[in-house]
């Protein structure tokens, strides 16, 4: 096992800056999540960490040694790919064992590396069989295997959950987070999926155009965008634009909103505050609560029932926002209603304008 | 029902008329090179004659020889080539890839009356000369577009991931190839080499355009034999031919599904 770290890379196609001075360290032993758009470099950069490119400029190193130059066969990694790219020639645990054989180990100790591996990902019974005869489910858990029976220092993953339907999803998310606590290996997981990044990993990467807008753990991330883009990639966030009070900002109408989160700006700077949909309170009238609240009027003018919880989306001023609120049996609001939105200065994030 | 019935017959009827009109003039030479008469006639008696016969005609026996080694030799290098530039072609980005994947179309549309003459002028100028290496080397270089073609067809077929699955668990270019790519290609290379076996065995205007009258191939052999005088040891030498390249194509069939995998 090994950490990664990602050092000033940048690799162009042509005039493209498909990675623009990228910088990450990647723990040892940690659940990493690349999150982006899709162009958003996250591929390229799990890429170049596999050794399938290599970088224009900056470093790549594994384990303390510098790989930037290193092919991919000499890396030492271990990769599942989007279509799992297991091969059709081969039976189960042929694919699981080639790793070990195109390094020459001995025929006993591949069956028995391979058995352990197929155990280990619940498809022990299933080596004779052709990857074509498995549901993609099983196709998936054998990429895991084959990846990981060689032992290598880092586990990359390209959108592998991505071919698979919802419920199973959320089984395989379960269980590769399982695996990856048994054997400790340092992940790098790309996906454009934000809420498999946010409930898999230890820390969170998001990208934008080749450049890394912000890395963190995922409760700083949500709780603490750092731009428009993160808040509103990672999660549906309410974003009010305005000019900076230094505590928060004044809206065009003169409507002043306190943000007690996220950056330090000097008064009159252009700026924004970003405002989870959850963390808004939705009433008809102005109650008695908390004076420092931050307090808008609007207007419903949609609301969607989901069971569990309603989103609402409320029309002020030429913006719409949105309100989630759990379903406790008590707040029924009709659409066209008129309603009074409260939030804590703590649940406001201020953000530098971009 | 009954209209049913009636298209199934005719169906039916469809299918033995094209079999028919694919195999009877060969089953009737066949036949023919079993028929005491020399002149085609009729009541048909059996004899073995011809066949005899033919064991002694030692120009044909060796320009029999002569076709199946040079066809095999050039089957042989066309696939081994032809399978590695396509594999080249597929993997690699150069600059001028476009216009010279283009070049490998036009040779299969130049008539081989046209390809024979400039291969005779071409190998005169270089002191190849004729004669069988000048066949050998000929062959090959007919047969190479269509292996070419046949294997790259094959090769879109391929998924790119799986070379770099396979380069990632460490495998090394040759490992890669040898146990990923190829196998997948290989019904690909087997049928660009039925090609090129075929091109080769069935070549009469450039094999003739390049023989010497010692050094001859099987079909220049034979339309030498007809001008000076139709034999039924013809008729043998061809039923021998197509029982076993039918068996070829048969054992082939039956170790690789054509047409895709199931």
């Amino acid at each position: 096992m090994a950490g990664v770290q990602v050092a000033n890379l940048s690799r162009s196609f042509g005039a493209h800056k498909a990675l623009d001075d990228v910088s990450i360290d990647f723990a040892d032993g940690g659940f990493y999540a690349l999150l982006g758009p899709s162009g958003s470099g996250k591929t390229t950069l799990l890429r170049q960490i596999a050794g399938f490119d290599f970088p224009d400029t900056g470093r790549i190193a594994i384990g303390g040694e510098s790989v930037e130059r290193v092919p991919v066969e000499k890396r030492r990694i271990g990769m599942v790919f989007q279509n799992y790219a297991l091969f059709p020639n081969m039976s189960v645990a042929d694919n699981v064992g080639f790793g070990l054989s195109v390094r020459g180990q001995a025929k006993p100790t591949i069956a028995s590396e391979v058995q352990r591996a197929l155990d280990l990902v619940q498809l022990g019974r299933l080596g004779g069989r052709r990857p074509h005869q498995l549901s993609g489910g099983q196709r998936q858990r054998v990429a895991l295997a084959r990846a990981i029976v060689t032992k290598p220092r880092v586990l990359l993953l390209d959108e592998p959950l991505g071919a698979l339907d919802k419920a199973l999803r959320v089984d395989m998310q379960i269980e590769l987070k399982r695996i990856q606590r048994d054997i400790g290996i340092t992940t790098i997981f790309v996906t454009h999926d934000q809420e498999e990044a946010l409930t898999m990993s230890d820390r969170i990467g998001i990208l934008r155009d080749g450049r890394l807008v912000q890395e963190g753990p995922p409760e700083e991330i949500y709780d603490r965008p750092k731009s428009e883009f993160a808040a509103t990639f990672l999660g549906d966030a309410n974003i009010f634009r305005g000019d900076s009070t230094g505590t928060g900002i004044r809206l065009p109408d003169g409507t002043a909103i306190a943000a007690a989160a996220g950056a330090t700006l000097a008064a009159g700077a252009r700026a924004s505050c970003a405002v989870r949909p959850e963390r808004i309170r939705i009433a008809t009238d102005s109650g008695t609560s908390d004076p420092n609240a931050n307090m808008l009027r609007g207007q419903v003018s949609r609301r969607i029932f989901a069971g569990n919880s309603s989103t609402y989306f409320v029309d002020r001023d030429g913006q719409t926002l949105k309100v989630i609120v759990q379903n406790t049996g008590v707040e029924r609001l009709a659409e066209g209603q008129e309603v009074v939105l409260r939030w804590s200065p703590e649940s406001t994030v201020l953000i530098a304008a971009n | 029902m009954a209209t049913t019935r009636f298209l199934e017959w005719c169906g039916r009827l469809y299918i033995w008329l094209l079999l028919a009109f694919l195999y009877l003039p060969v089953i009737i030479m066949a036949l023919m090179s079993f028929n005491v008469s020399p002149f085609y006639q009729l009541p048909f008696e059996w004899t073995t004659e011809w066949y005899a016969s033919l064991w002694q005609n030692d120009q044909l026996i060796s320009a029999t020889w002569n076709s199946m080694e040079i066809a095999i030799i050039s089957t042989i290098i066309a696939t081994v080539l032809g399978s590695a530039a396509s594999l080249a072609l597929y993997r690699h980005e150069f600059r001028g890839k476009k216009v010279l994947q283009a070049l490998l179309f036009p040779p299969i549309a130049i008539p081989w009356l046209i390809t024979g003459t400039a291969m005779l002028i071409f190998f005169f100028g270089v002191g190849i000369g004729r004669g069988l290496f000048a066949i050998l080397l000929g062959h090959v270089a007919l047969a190479l577009p269509y292996v070419i073609v046949v294997v790259s067809a094959r090769l879109q077929t391929f998924a790119p991931e799986l070379e770099e699955a396979a380069r990632s668990l460490g495998a090394n270019q040759w490992q890669v190839t040898s146990r990923v790519t190829l196998p997948w290609i290989m019904p690909g290379v087997i049928a660009g080499g039925l090609f090129a076996f075929a091109v080769s065995f069935d070549q009469f205007v450039v094999s003739y355009f390049l023989s010497t009258p010692g050094q001859t191939t099987l079909p220049v052999e034979i339309y030498a034999a007809i001008r000076k005088g139709f034999t039924p040891e013809i008729n043998a030498v061809s039923t021998i031919i197509i029982v076993v390249s039918m068996a070829l194509m048969l054992l082939t069939a039956k170790f690789f599904k054509f047409g895709g995998e199931k």
